[in-house]
């Protein structure tokens, strides 16, 4: 039997009508075409936001800022001191980054980054969240068992490494410094950038594979 | 949806790979609500109250922990929170919503869809062909 045979009313019905958007998406056309109207909003706003936010930045941004950390201690040494100024020095100024601090891991510090109310996260130089860091049950349990979501994203945390916890707000957030690789000290900011993962700038990722990167 | 059923035991990780935007609504969403932000029409101080408001509500009602929950409350926070500032009256925005429903019920496949076209009822959904 062929699947056409299988086809009933009901699935001709939903085929003629199945480029009726569902309902959030009438909502968020309803809500845009009413502000335009009303000069509330500039449609370009939005589509150059989407645009960018889809394509444009991601994390490659955090990478460069961690490379340049890597390799210039002066620009690390303002960075930890003052993120939001320091970011303001690399190229694709106008990053709006509200208040950032980056927090740096060491050989006995770890940290993780959450926002327990929402889902505040340093877009500007990160991209868009992954899915899990919006999803209640990151918000809660990095909080509460932060060492058990660890293990979930592969990081097995010796209990003598201390684990710091950040919650993000809509006023500050916050970039983990991860730690630069053994066998990369020949490397230039480009070829160390290649192998800094998102992850392991909101820290659920602790020790970056050199093999990873490109040559 | 693009979740797996059994989301509740499994590691968070496995939502690592996802793609953040599922449908264009969900980034034309968060689109707008950082233009409005922008704009002054709500403070970013604001906007994550009413998100991590709206979003504990909706979970409260019962609806998986998933990115598509997630972005349905920054719908549900958007909505809120344009009404409140004044600029939209819910009344309006019901009777946009249902313009724009008949809108793309009156257009044929393919052919762009004009809110002028949800002005007039909806046509009676006919056999195939």
């Amino acid at each position: 039997m062929s699947e056409h045979d299988h086809k009933s009313v009901g699935d001709i019905h939903h085929e003629l009508h199945s480029h009726l958007p569902p309902d959030p998406a009438l909502r968020v056309k309803a809500m845009e075409s009413l502000l335009i109207e009303k000069g509330m909003l500039d449609p370009a706003t939005v589509d150059a936001w989407v645009e960018a936010y889809s394509e444009k930045i991601g994390p490659k941004c955090g990478a460069a800022i961690v490379a340049k950390a890597w390799t210039d201690p002066e620009f690390k040494a303002r960075l930890l001191e003052n993120g939001t100024e320091a970011v303001k020095e690399l190229d694709g100024a106008g990053w709006a980054v509200a208040h950032l601090r980056v927090i740096e891991n060491t050989d006995d510090v770890h940290n993780l980054v959450v926002c327990t109310l929402c889902s505040c996260y340093p877009h500007a130089i990160l991209g868009p969240p992954p899915n899990w860091y919006k999803m209640a049950a990151y918000r809660s349990r990095a909080v509460r068992e932060p060492r058990a979501v660890l293990e979930e994203f592969g990081v097995h945390l010796p209990d003598k490494i201390d684990l710091r916890v950040w919650d993000s707000t809509s006023e500050l957030r916050y970039l983990v410094l991860p730690q630069r690789p053994a066998g990369t000290d020949d490397w230039d900011e480009e070829r160390l950038a290649s192998i800094i993962t998102r992850n392991s700038m909101i820290g659920t990722h602790r020790d970056l594979d050199p093999a990873a990167g490109s040559a | 949806m693009s979740q797996p059923d059994s989301d509740e035991i499994a590691p968070l990780a496995r939502h690592d790979t996802e793609p953040v935007f599922d449908e264009p609504w969900q980034a034309q969403a968060l689109g707008l609500a950082f233009s409005l932000a922008d704009r002054g029409v709500f403070t970013p101080a604001q906007w994550s109250q009413m998100l991590g408001a709206k979003h504990r509500e909706i979970l409260g009602q019962g609806a998986p922990d998933t990115a598509l929950s997630y972005y349905e409350a920054v719908v549900k926070a958007l909505e809120e929170l344009t009404c409140a500032s004044g600029e939209l009256a819910p009344d309006t925005l019901e009777e946009r919503i249902q313009t724009w429903r008949r809108a793309y019920l009156n257009t044929p496949h393919g052919e762009p869809v004009e809110l002028s076209a949800g002005r007039a009822e909806p046509q009676k959904a006919g056999p195939a062909g």
